[in-house]
């Protein structure tokens, strides 16, 4: 009997060891960036494009470049994922077809970050001759992103309660008008929250983006979606790596990071606290 | 009539878009082959896979990548073998034992975690992990299988902790009383009626956090060393193939043999997430959670 209540004890504790190590990660990964990079956030820093081969200034061009590659990532992700989703969610029947739809769908979110990176260079830069610019990086980052838009918007569709349908459906309104009126309004709130994530996924991205848009530096800010742009995460891999004053520029380095985190993480945070809101402020 | 005819063009309509994600993983599949398999004119497939040597930029150049999938497979392995424990008991955690505010904090933290960017744990791993270890254990460099085994498993733990935590979540509660009834205690029932009817969306979970691990990148390519060698110690560095590609497609001239062996090394990744997907999907589905139904 003994042994029985020593057993529960070490099982207990090892499972709530486990939850406090992860909790634990989280919490002394941001407190030591937070601790390490704060120092080197200034307003000149989020202003100003680096100067001195990089050693000095700001990091306004890598995040002005994020900031065009996420927006047009999630330009492209956004309709195609709702559409999809649309089919999924409202007219696809259980069956062969569906079921290859969501093994590629599934596949697809399985893709190495990596290999949609070789894909980018393959079809946009090379292929397309785009070149290593705005429109290949967007591109490759919407494609990226497409299975959470997709998870979200289905997520978001299935939830709204099919009674809502059933009423349209009985007043002689066709399925699209009911889609479009009914179905779409109510599933709307849930569908941008989930997307928030993709953005979120799309900013932080490294690997996708190296041979598609980003550049180690540009002297000018990009005019168009033909140009090559800085981006954060690629900046922090870059100055970490392949700069020749690496330990000089350390606080630099700390302070992307930390820009680009709370960034990330504060989109991640926004997108959260609206769905647990939406969540317990069901109108139905 | 109209009407009818509009919807069912509407209905195609819908289709042809959910049909997108099917044509961008051909178009993946057809532009890694393209620029990939030019390559095995120079070298056979067999000699490419397990050939031990990986020179590209030597003359003559060896393009051997069995170094590089022997790096991926170990990194792989070991920091699955961290996660799983992690990640398949927080999650036992959150849906069996914490009470309903420690919950409603844990689940958005992993949710955060799984969100912060890859590079940024590769510069943790490089400029905390590394000196670390590097002084403790008195190494010559920090950049080894572990350091990348214990970030990647960070990146893992999540996808791991959120997929099981929904299989154990769909455990009908009648299992867990009749378990209580007959007198198990909590851990008893955990251990064996709840683990074991949640066990197919658990090694989902498993393996879609191993494909999560062998397709990262940038954790690897900052944190494992990058040594194009069979490792011989857990302190050793590897070079797993996503860090491979990464850090040598900048250099490698276009269309050159080595740009080719570097989207050939694409290929065998992708081939790699994809059976691991592909096993995910066919355990997901094969091995569905029993319900009370079939009591």
């Amino acid at each position: 009997m003994r042994w029985r209540y020593f057993k529960e004890a070490l099982f207990f504790g090892l499972v709530r060891l486990s939850a406090l190590i992860i909790a634990g990660a989280l919490g002394g990964l941001l407190f030591y960036i937070v601790w390490h990079g704060i120092g080197a956030i200034s307003w000149d820093f989020l202003t100003l494009p680096p100067v001195d081969s990089m050693t000095k200034g700001g990091i306004m061009p890598a995040i002005l470049g994020t900031l065009y590659l996420t927006i047009g990532a999630i330009v492209i992700a956004l309709p195609l994922g709702i559409m999809s989703a649309i089919y999924l969610t409202e007219y696809a029947k259980q069956g062969p077809a569906m079921r290859v739809i969501r093994i590629g769908v599934n596949c697809l979110a399985g893709v190495p970050s990596i290999v949609f990176g070789l894909f980018g260079l393959g079809l946009f830069v090379v292929f397309l001759q785009f070149g290593s610019c705005i429109l290949s990086g967007a591109l490759t980052l919407g494609i990226l992103i497409l299975p959470t838009i997709i998870g979200a918007s289905e997520e978001a569709l299935k939830s709204v309660p099919q009674t809502f349908r059933e009423a349209s459906l009985a007043l002689g309104v066709s399925k699209w008008q009911t889609i479009y009126r009914i179905v779409l309004p109510s599933a709307l709130p849930g569908i941008l929250t989930g997307s928030i994530l993709g953005i979120g996924r799309a900013a932080g991205e490294t690997a996708p983006i190296m041979f598609t848009a980003a550049a180690f530096y540009t002297a000018r800010l990009p005019s168009s979606i033909f140009d090559e742009v800085m981006a954060l995460p690629f900046h922090i891999y870059v100055l970490a790596t392949a700069g020749t004053h690496i330990e000089a520029t350390r606080p630099i380095q700390y302070g992307t990071v930390l820009v680009l985190v709370g960034l990330v993480l504060g989109v991640d945070l926004i997108a959260i606290i609206i769905r647990s809101t939406l969540r317990k402020r069901k109108r139905w | 009539m109209t009407r009818k005819l509009k919807e069912i063009i509407i209905k195609r309509i819908f289709f042809l878009f959910a049909c997108v994600s099917i044509l961008i993983l051909a178009l993946i599949v057809t532009f890694l082959f393209r620029e990939g398999i030019p390559i095995f004119r120079m070298v056979s497939v067999r000699d490419f896979l397990f050939g031990s040597e990986w020179y590209p930029t030597f003359d003559p150049p060896a393009f051997g990548i069995w170094p590089l999938i022997v790096g991926s497979f170990i990194v792989t392995f070991f920091s699955t073998m961290i996660a799983v424990p992690l990640g398949v008991l927080s999650a036992v955690y959150i849906s069996e034992i914490a009470p309903r505010p420690i919950k409603e904090i844990l689940k958005p933290v992993i949710e955060l975690l799984a969100g912060i960017p890859s590079v940024v744990l590769g510069f943790f791993g490089m400029v905390v992990l590394a000196p670390w270890l590097q002084d403790t254990f008195d190494l010559p460099t920090g950049l080894n299988i572990v350091n990348a085994s214990l970030m990647l498993a960070l990146m893992a733990v999540p996808t791991i902790s959120s997929i099981s935590e929904d299989a154990l979540y769909a455990v009908p509660r009648e299992f867990k009383e009749a378990s209580y009834a007959l007198g198990a205690t909590k851990s008893e029932t955990i251990l064996k009626v709840i683990i074991p009817s949640a066990l197919s969306g658990i090694s989902t979970a498993v393996i879609l956090g191993m494909a999560r691990a062998i397709g990262e990148t940038m954790v690897v390519l900052m944190v494992a060393g990058g040594a194009a060698a069979i490792p011989e110690s857990l302190f050793d560095s590897v070079r797993p193939m996503p860090a491979s590609i990464a850090a040598e497609m900048g250099e490698a001239p276009f269309r050159s043999e080595h740009y080719y062996a570097l989207f050939a090394t694409g290929i065998v990744l992708f081939l790699l997430t994809l059976a691991f997907n592909l096993i995910a999907d066919y355990v997901a589905n094969k091995f569905k959670e029993v319900g009370s139904g079939t009591l």
